[in-house]
């Protein structure tokens, strides 16, 4: 990892951990009266999304918003071709405006890649959800909700997740969230599981790092944690699985299955859930079911990406840009 | 009439010889022969091919003039040793009608750069639902003989079994894009384990296996000839090797990009990879040379297919699909096939110019170098290394996925029907 946020595969074990680390930090700020840390008070940050997708959006900014940078949102519905105007042209427009970082969803996969190595632009590029590629602040929140449930808020500080077992089950083919958790987790140290019916996983995933089983109540309870991903209802039309109601049967987390899982395992869930396809209401609603804590924890997290990316007197990696304006921190 | 006398050129890769034009004929081929009224062009040890011939070029005229036309089209031909080219025919409009192909076949001829051979589409439109009048474009001046709804597959085995079928009347040949469109909907790079990661819609071997598989069982039940193009899988050569086991009258292609590149590369995001069908594996790429050598693909063809630089400037997903080929063709292929053992330069003329001139009945072409035969051909600097710089590409497009990378072998002169297109690396 650069001076961008492209992928969960481009972080170490050691960026991921202080990503992590600094997000705790950040947590703190949002238990104070006033949540606000001053240190991207005159940098500039767009939210470029040419996918609609508020809660991450929403989430960006808030973290933005907390750390004093001036925020612009951007939201270009439709492919860059739909539109009419290409993606370098929109960039290259908004960093005209003197924008400082770029947080982009791009329904293209490698769209953010793109925009950080064409030489379009000369801003960071933060990837928040491009295609079916990545989506790398969602596998951090995520890591970043396993640690302190399954490692504990302080003892977690500095550590990974060594011998955590993971499951992720749903459409991993089309999910971008399995694809970024996949590597993150890898990285540190878990040990992942994806379960799908064989429709719903990649030709070619069997190169990946991690288990793959076609049976979700015989891995359940041996996991420290459950993630659940969307199953979109249009894929029975597609004839990823026959009815939605085989695949609740076959896939889908209830009550009794939960029950299945070890005591102190969590079930996780990215959001937006659908209840009854994926996941019951019994279960979404459960202690045990982490959905809400996840956003919170995105907050604290794209705040921890911001800094470290931007505003960092550490930073977790090495930034090219030199900058002679940068804030000091102030805590 | 002119006469040019090439002397020690190595003829097919053998021993240097020298070589007299008259006109548009080679008048002879010996050693110490006179130059006596001659232009002496000193060969020095290059090799001396017969004009190269690619059944598949897109010369986007008419339609898509900002991409390419058919002079500028050409003139990339001779640039990269071709004296014939067969254009696609999914031009706006499409060449589906004589008067499209006579337009086409008009203008290669008035440029004179390389003869233009217009393949007529199979079917309306490329829609794959009504034959084009295959007989009109066959009887035109144009003369077709190759058909094809490349870039579409005819994918409806009932339209695929007449246009076989049909064309057998006046000794035409179906070429096939094979792509089962069902199984390649949203598909932007080969299927595996590196779109796995990418995120990218793959694009199965099977969907062009399974094509090829049915088509040479439709060709072998009604006793017709079909060629395949750009054939870009291990699967796939199995499958064609088996057919001609069988005698099924097929053929087959191969572009210089499969036989060089791999997926792998698509992991830079950048669009100049993207082509239709999709860069494959290493696995496929070794079974492709193997194939190319031993003759169970018949053919080199460029699939030259020029696109606007914004047209590739972009995010993949909204890039457009193909690379332009005719002025790398022989370097790549003297890379993989020549540098690697596989192929002497006999070999490639046997592969670039002999075979595709037949399986096109491109008549006065792939012809031997000997006397009495039409004077097309080209004169190959096969010492030479290079670095590829599409800025000096006479293609009005720039999409190579060779930028930077260093190739053997440069092509010095080109002669259609004796008259030098290309002297020196420069166009006339």
């Amino acid at each position: 990892m650069q001076r961008h946020l492209i992928s969960a595969a481009d972080l170490t074990r050691d960026d991921a951990v202080l990503i992590l680390d600094t997000a705790e930090e950040m947590a703190r700020v949002a238990d104070r009266p006033i949540k606000k840390l001053p240190t991207l008070r005159g940098r500039t940050v767009v939210n470029l999304f040419f996918e609609d997708s508020t809660r991450t959006r929403i989430s960006f900014e808030a973290a933005e918003k907390r750390l004093s940078a001036d925020v612009i949102n951007f939201s270009a519905k439709g492919s860059s071709v739909s539109k009419g105007e290409s993606l370098k042209d929109t960039a290259q427009t908004l960093e005209a405006m003197g924008v400082d970082a770029v947080v982009i969803r791009h329904g293209a996969s490698g769209a953010p890649y793109r925009l950080a190595t064409s030489g379009w632009i000369d801003a960071a590029v933060i990837n928040a959800g491009d295609g079916t590629h990545q989506h790398p602040t969602q596998a951090l929140l995520d890591a970043f909700t396993m640690r302190r449930r399954l490692v504990g808020r302080d003892t977690g500080l500095g550590q990974d997740l060594a011998g955590k077992r993971i499951t992720i089950v749903g459409d991993v083919l089309h999910s971008r969230v399995a694809r970024s958790n996949v590597d993150l987790l890898h990285t540190l140290g878990a040990e992942v599981t994806l379960v799908a019916p064989p429709t719903l996983l990649p030709v070619g995933a069997s190169a990946w790092p991690c288990e793959i089983s076609y049976d979700l109540d015989a891995v359940l309870p041996k996991s420290d944690a459950v993630m659940m991903l969307r199953v979109q209802r249009e894929r029975m039309n597609a004839a990823f699985f026959p009815t939605e109601r085989e695949y609740s049967r076959r896939y889908g987390l209830d009550g009794d299955r939960m029950a299945r899982m070890p005591e102190d395992a969590i079930v996780m869930h990215p959001g937006p859930m659908v209840r009854g396809m994926e996941i019951t209401a019994e279960v979404a609603d459960s202690g045990r079911c982490t959905a809400i804590e996840q956003v919170a924890n995105g907050v604290s997290i794209r705040m921890a990406v911001l800094y470290l990316l931007l505003g960092g007197n550490e930073p977790a990696v090495t930034q090219s840009r030199t900058t002679d304006s940068r804030t000091t921190e102030e805590k | 009439m002119s006469k040019t006398l090439i002397r020690g050129a190595r003829v097919l890769g053998g021993e240097p010889q020298d070589v007299l034009i008259d006109g548009g004929t080679v008048e002879a081929v010996g050693t110490d022969l006179s130059a006596e009224g001659a232009e002496v062009v000193e060969a020095g040890g290059k090799v001396l091919l017969p004009g190269l011939v690619d059944l598949h070029t897109h010369l986007r005229e008419p339609g898509r003039e900002d991409s390419e036309t058919v002079l500028t089209g050409t003139r990339a031909a001779a640039s990269g040793g071709y004296t014939a080219v067969f254009a696609m025919a999914n031009t706006f409009p499409v060449a589906d009608t004589a008067g499209v192909v006579e337009q086409v076949y008009r203008l290669g001829r008035e440029h004179g750069y390389c003869d233009v051979q217009p393949i007529g589409a199979v079917t309306v439109g490329l829609e794959g639902r009504k034959l084009a009048e295959l007989g009109a474009m066959h009887d035109s001046a144009a003369g077709v003989t190759v058909f094809s709804d490349d870039g579409k597959c005819v994918d409806d085995a009932v339209i695929m079994r007449r246009a076989l079928e049909y064309v057998k009347a006046f000794g035409g040949v179906v070429a096939q894009h094979a792509q089962e469109p069902r199984l390649t909907e949203g598909a932007q790079m080969n299927e595996g384990v590196v779109s796995a990661e990418l995120g990218l819609g793959g694009w199965p071997a099977v969907a062009e296996e399974s094509i090829i598989a049915r088509d040479v069982l439709l060709a072998e039940h009604v006793g017709s000839r079909v060629h395949i193009c750009h054939l870009s899988t291990a699967g796939s050569v199995e499958i064609v090797r088996w057919a001609k086991s069988r005698g099924i009258d097929v053929t087959a292609e191969v572009t210089p990009h499969h036989l060089l590149l791999t997926d792998e590369l698509v992991r830079s995001y950048d669009p100049v990879y993207k082509v239709n069908p999709p860069l494959r594996t290493e696995r496929d790429v070794m079974a492709l040379r193997e194939a190319l050598a031993d003759g169970t693909i018949d053919i080199v063809a460029t699939d030259h297919a020029p696109h606007p630089h914004e047209d590739k400037d972009c995010e993949w997903a909204a890039a457009a699909m193909g690379m332009v080929g005719l002025e790398t063709a022989l370097s790549v292929v003297q890379e993989t096939m020549v540098d690697t053992g596989l192929l002497d330069w006999a070999g490639v003329a046997d592969r670039m110019s002999f075979k595709p001139a037949r399986i096109g009945q491109a008549t006065g072409h792939g012809r031997p170098v000997s006397a009495g035969e039409p004077a097309n051909l080209t004169l190959v600097d096969t010492a030479y290394r290079g670095t590829v710089d599409p800025a000096g590409f006479a293609s009005r497009s720039r999409n190579t996925p060779y930028e930077g990378r260093e190739l053997p072998g440069r092509v010095t002169h080109t002669w259609l029907r004796g008259k030098a297109t290309l002297v020196d690396g420069k166009l006339t």
